[in-house]
């Protein structure tokens, strides 16, 4: 796939005739919304875009946005969206769910994914809740929280994904926030065309079960790390804005490597021709298998 | 009759046993030679014990056969416990620098060899193997060339190990030759081209000819080997290989890549299928195909991680939450592991739903002589239903309702026909159905559909068939690997004019119900299987309606042996109906140090 050549196209094209069916006011409208406009801009065609999701409210996206896609396992896209990567490397993947999702039942994944450096972005609607169980905590819950499985409040700590990615070996790690769709959707194309894993994780607030972090909670603490001369290519100074959480939030993209290695496709030996799934013949020649023989004889 | 012998190499793991075997095996095939291996070893790198035993025929060979007629002794340990399993005739092969034999069971003609000066004093002490591997292949008879070869191939890279090798081989040899006595049993040259390969190998060779493109794994004993081939031939063949962070990755990875379009595979052990069940359930209800392999080992588990057993049938059925239609095959045969690839890539496309298959630790670590001319066969690649161009169709479904139950299948990448599968129930848009108020005509229709599926599925098998004397009134049944030692007691029982036939079966789920019952019912049923609880038994019972008249049984790790098919049977006819048979020989016992919490008198903790 060219990007670099593709015409923008219409975000109405990404809108499917099922519209999306979460809560009124939903962080993740916005981040559905962005995403169409995104690859649009981008000018990639419907069928050349695989999205796939685990489960969880934030993981119906695939279900509003018109292109191939998979509603896979709770906590599992990475692997499946590696699968797919792997099948037809020739596809632009984008995976996506929310924390519990991702952070939670599928942490193995996601460490393992980056260190894995496939190249497919990553979005994680991070609302620091699950919501489609009814309001439970999250890994990304904060101290103290109260919520139907921490009457008490939440006894455990709070995970940071940012700092994790880092630590993780994640080439791009950025975060965002659905309630400003315009710098999200500039972290969105920045996310697609870097030539590697892609992490964005994006605040998307849920309405209905968390009355904590809510829209006008983040609204007053996001700062644009772009407006304070962050460098996103100084991976030290990356780790010191990912710890950051209170008062002061930063969004946008907190480190980019400027000199990506290659991703794990890239150098694959089986993935330097045409995608794999799009091989008609199948089989060993005669040639690989008497070559194949010859070793046991 | 064959003309056969059985050849026991014993050694502690890192003595170099299995590579002495290889060496045996290399060199039989050579000469046209039948061989079945199989190694009995402990979970450790170094240390403990390791049995390797090669039956070499001039005929083929289906199993490990009952009697080891010769040994090499690698070290003390293997004397001890061995020696007394010989039976007259027998030759027992050892260092005789360091290796102290006992008294030898009368007939038994020990052969020990002055290492140290035939090797030299120099050499390291891995080529004690080589002298005692020269010996043997002097007293079974072989050309020395046939030996010299196969250190000329293994060894190709590096001359002066070549050289090391024969020269010490030939002292063992010519020594050996001169000083004792040949092995009773004289194996002749045959002209087959023979192939020595491992079972693991022939399922990721037959994977890879079948045109599997993606192969994920995370590395579980006895399945490795597979990772193991595919990781050092992808390159050449152009399949993707990925190890996996854990088993639920394997499988997913393995579903997203099936589902993009290429033939996609993965393998494990009970313990890694374990983790893979719930993706079963995915492949199913998004009707992706993929093949999955669970190579069984002892359970439960951990289990015995290096140990026979046929105990995770009920886990293959029941692996994933509610129905849906899968396919369970289980591989007779080293040789069949390769057909079965074939097989289970056709009918996971053809069909858009998971095959599991149940390979097991004796015929995925066993290895054995195959005709070089059966591996070498193009497969019959029936991709289904699949569509991999726009073929213009504007109202493309996914999931539609097909008098088949088959809905036409494109690979993501085609214009027009966009979809999203889900592992929420879905319609035939593939749209789900879990977001509204209750549908109960679409659910009822999509599970309809699916296991509509399952109706073609019966024909596209090799029908089922009696071996043996197929007019007697009684059938030993067996599934998967037990064939092999399974024929071959029956065959034996024929010959004593005990009336026995043997109804062997591959392919599990769905089940070829109407022919089983053709062939059984009225018949005395004695189901042969490796597991405690009598899986296949219930199986059986369960899908065809037929209650075995009575079961022999076998878990203790070891694989069945024909003897212990032929006296398990014999108990039956008997009047027994359960015969739990299990490896006496002393070779088999080992005894344990007592652990923590076991107290030993007098002793200080």
């Amino acid at each position: 796939m060219t990007t670099a050549t593709l015409q923008p196209r219409d975000a109405k094209l990404y809108k499917p005739e099922v519209p999306p069916d979460w809560c009124p006011g939903c962080g993740d409208y916005g981040v559905l919304t962005v995403l169409q406009r995104a690859v649009g801009e981008l000018g990639i065609l419907n069928e050349n875009l695989m999205v796939v999701s685990g489960i969880g409210c934030s993981s119906n996206l695939p279900g509003f946005f018109k292109s191939y896609g998979m509603h896979s396992l709770h906590g599992r896209s990475l692997p499946v969206a590696t699968g797919c990567k792997m099948a037809n490397h020739e596809m632009t993947v984008i995976a996506c769910g929310g924390d519990g999702d991702g952070y939670g039942i599928g942490q193995g994944h996601f460490i393992h994914s980056m260190r894995r450096n496939v190249n497919m972005t990553y979005i994680v609607m991070d609302n620091e809740i699950y919501g489609l169980t009814t309001g439970q905590t999250s890994p990304t819950s904060e101290p103290g929280m109260k919520t139907k499985s921490t009457p008490f409040g939440n006894p455990e700590g709070q995970l940071n994904p940012m700092a994790l990615a880092l630590a993780a070996g994640c080439g791009f790690v950025a975060r965002g926030f659905s309630g400003d769709i315009n710098h999200l959707k500039s972290l969105y194309t920045q996310a697609i065309q870097y030539p590697g894993f892609a992490l964005i994780d994006v605040f998307s607030p849920c309405v209905t079960f968390n009355k904590q972090n809510t829209f006008g909670w983040f609204k007053e603490r996001v700062y644009k790390l772009e407006d304070k001369g962050h460098d996103p290519s100084n991976w030290t100074a990356a780790m010191e804005r990912a710890k950051e959480w209170g008062a002061q939030i930063p969004i946008g993209v907190l480190y980019k490597n400027p000199n990506p290695r290659p991703s794990i496709d890239a150098e694959d030996p089986a993935l330097q021709g045409a995608g794999l799934a799009t091989i008609k013949k199948l089989g060993l020649t005669s040639e690989q298998r008497k070559k194949l023989i010859a070793e046991y004889l | 009759m064959a003309n056969e012998i059985i050849v026991g190499i014993g050694g502690a793991a890192g003595d170099g046993g299995a590579s002495t075997g290889d060496n045996l095996a290399q060199t039989s095939a050579r000469q046209g030679l039948h061989v079945y291996v199989y190694t009995s070893y402990q979970s450790l790198i170094r240390g403990g014990h390791s049995w390797i035993r090669l039956r070499i025929s001039d005929t083929k060979v289906t199993n490990i056969g009952d009697q080891v007629s010769a040994m090499i002794a690698l070290n003390q340990d293997s004397m001890d416990r061995h020696l007394q399993e010989m039976k007259a005739g027998a030759i027992c092969i050892y260092n005789g620098d360091k290796v102290k034999p006992g008294k030898a069971p009368e007939g038994v003609q020990l052969c020990p060899l002055p290492v140290f000066e035939l090797a030299g004093k120099d050499a390291l002490p891995i080529m004690q193997n080589t002298v005692a591997l020269g010996a043997l292949v002097g007293l079974l008879g072989y050309d020395f060339q046939a030996l010299s070869s196969v250190f000329e191939h293994t060894f190709k890279k590096k001359p002066q190990v070549v050289e090391a090798n024969v020269t010490a081989a030939k002292a063992g040899f010519d020594f050996a030759v001169k000083t004792y006595k040949k092995h009773g049993t004289v194996l002749k040259k045959t002209d087959a081209k023979l192939a020595m390969v491992h079972g693991n190998n022939i399922l990721a060779m037959g994977a890879a000819n079948a045109g599997c493109k993606v192969y994920c794994a995370y590395p579980m004993s006895p399945a490795t080997g597979i990772l193991h081939w595919m990781a050092s031939h992808g390159k050449d063949l152009g399949i993707c290989v990925r190890q996996v962070e854990d088993e639920i990755g394997v499988a997913n990875m393995a579903i997203g890549a099936g589902q993009m379009g290429v033939r996609s595979m993965c393998a494990t052990s009970g313990g890694g299928f374990a983790l893979m069940t719930e993706a079963i359930g995915m492949a199913g209800i998004m009707e992706t195909p993929v093949v999955m392999i669970n190579v069984m080992r002892g359970g439960p588990s951990t289990g015995l991680p290096t140990k026979q057993e046929q105990g995770d049938l009920n886990q293959a059925i029941g692996a994933s939450q509610g129905d849906f239609p899968r396919i369970i095959i289980a591989p007779t045969s080293i040789a069949d592991c390769y057909t079965v690839m074939e097989e289970s890539f056709n009918l996971a496309e053809k069909y858009q739903c998971p095959v599991l298959v149940l390979s097991d630790l004796l015929m995925s670590e066993g290895h054995c002589t195959l005709e070089a001319s059966f591996l070498d066969r193009e497969f019959k690649i029936d991709r289904g239903e699949l569509i991999l161009e726009d073929d213009g169709d504007k109202n493309y479904y996914r999931y539609k309702d097909t008098p088949s139950g088959i809905s036409p299948r494109v690979i993501p990448g085609v214009p027009n026909h966009l979809y999203v599968s889900a592992t929420d129930e879905h319609d035939e848009d593939g749209v789900t159905i879990s977001d509204v108020y209750t549908d109960p005509i679409t659910r009822k229709k999509m599970v309809d559909k699916r296991a509509r599926k399952m109706e073609g599925v019966v024909k596209d098998y090799t029908p089922l068939k009696l071996e043996g004397d197929a007019s007697s009134n009684t059938v030993v049944v067996t599934y998967g690997s037990t064939w092999g030692a399974a024929s071959e007691a029956v065959e034996r029982l024929n010959k004593e004019g005990v009336k026995v036939a043997h109804l062997s079966f591959k392919y599990l789920v769905p089940f070829q119900e109407k022919e089983a019952i053709a062939l059984l019912k009225g018949k005395k049923v004695i189901v042969v299987e490796m597991n405690k609880a009598g899986q296949f038994a219930r199986h059986l019972r369960a899908e065809a309606g037929i209650t075995a008249d009575a079961n022999v049984r076998k878990y203790d790790g070891e694989p069945f042996e024909p003897k212990h098919i032929v006296e398990g049977i014999k108990e039956v006819l008997k009047g027994k109906n359960l015969v739990e048979v299990q490896s006496l020989e002393p070779g088999w016992r080992t005894p344990h140090p007592p652990g923590p919490g076991v107290l030993s008198t007098g002793s200080t903790h």
